[in-house]
């Protein structure tokens, strides 16, 4: 799992690279919560055109980095999402919560 | 239904091995030359089965994963997830959407998924002896699709 990340004004873009399962999850939550604490971004877009398998232990990901972003007053948005993790966000109904979008920015797919 | 071929995979609990797990599925089920959305919808349904089996079966230490797949005539995949761990006290209450004993780093998601992704899920297990999970799929909609 590597992430890497710019930051432009006040949004920080996270990009994920690899598989997220039970084995990576812990090791991403920390990594991402850790650019939280020091970026201090208003929003975050995780990018996830590099992110070949997702199983519903990103969903757990997901939903606590949404928390955290939500206590900062910021907000999350997740692109270039694969059809397989497409089919487990919509699974779970996170689709309906967040702005997930399949390429390109969220803005662009509506 | 007739087997067609079958193929038998034994792991250690241990969290690294997901990743075998449902490759190996996956590489197996090639031979009936999937969609990618199908062969995704294995990988998943895998993937959190063997994950269940590595958080929950055996919480005090390590155990075996003994993963059968099975392919039937008529384009049928069967998948079978066993574990000889502590058992599910509950199984209709750990099958509801959002129950987890995993903790904050689980979202309780796993039997939804592979209840939606896979055509059926059927959970046997008793506490102390272990669990085995059985999930099948009709495959390749590409050629029930094409013009004959």
């Amino acid at each position: 799992m590597k992430l890497s990340y710019t930051k432009s004004s006040d949004a920080l873009t996270v990009k994920i690279a690899g598989e997220i399962d039970h084995h990576t999850a812990q090791s991403l939550l920390a990594s991402l919560s850790a650019l939280l604490d020091t970026q201090h971004p208003l929003s975050i877009i995780l990018d996830f055109s590099g992110v070949g398998f997702m199983d519903s232990s990103g969903i757990a990901v997901i939903l606590n980095c949404s928390r955290r972003m939500k206590e900062l007053g910021g907000r999350l948005e997740i692109v270039s999402v694969s059809s397989q993790a497409r089919r487990v966000f919509s699974t779970v109904g996170l689709d309906k919560l967040m702005r997930i979008s399949y390429g390109g920015t969220y803005e662009d797919n509506k | 239904m007739k087997i067609t071929n079958e193929m038998k995979l034994t792991l250690l609990s241990r969290s690294v091995n997901e990743s075998l797990a449902r490759t190996v599925v996956a590489a197996f089920a090639a031979q009936l030359d999937p969609t990618l959305d199908e062969l995704g919808d294995l990988k998943t349904a895998v993937s959190e089965a063997v994950t269940n089996c590595i958080v929950h079966a055996y919480p005090n230490g390590l155990g075996r994963v003994l993963i059968t797949a099975k392919i039937y005539d008529g384009d049928i995949i069967e998948i079978i997830v066993r574990d000889t761990g502590c058992g599910i006290p509950d199984v209709e209450q750990a099958r509801q959407t959002l129950f987890t004993t995993g903790g904050a780093e689980r979202s309780g998601m796993g039997f939804t998924i592979m209840d939606s992704f896979m055509d059926s899920l059927k959970v046997r297990s008793t506490v102390g002896k272990g669990t085995t999970v059985t999930m099948r799929k009709r495959l390749n909609a590409r050629y029930r699709s094409a013009p004959r």
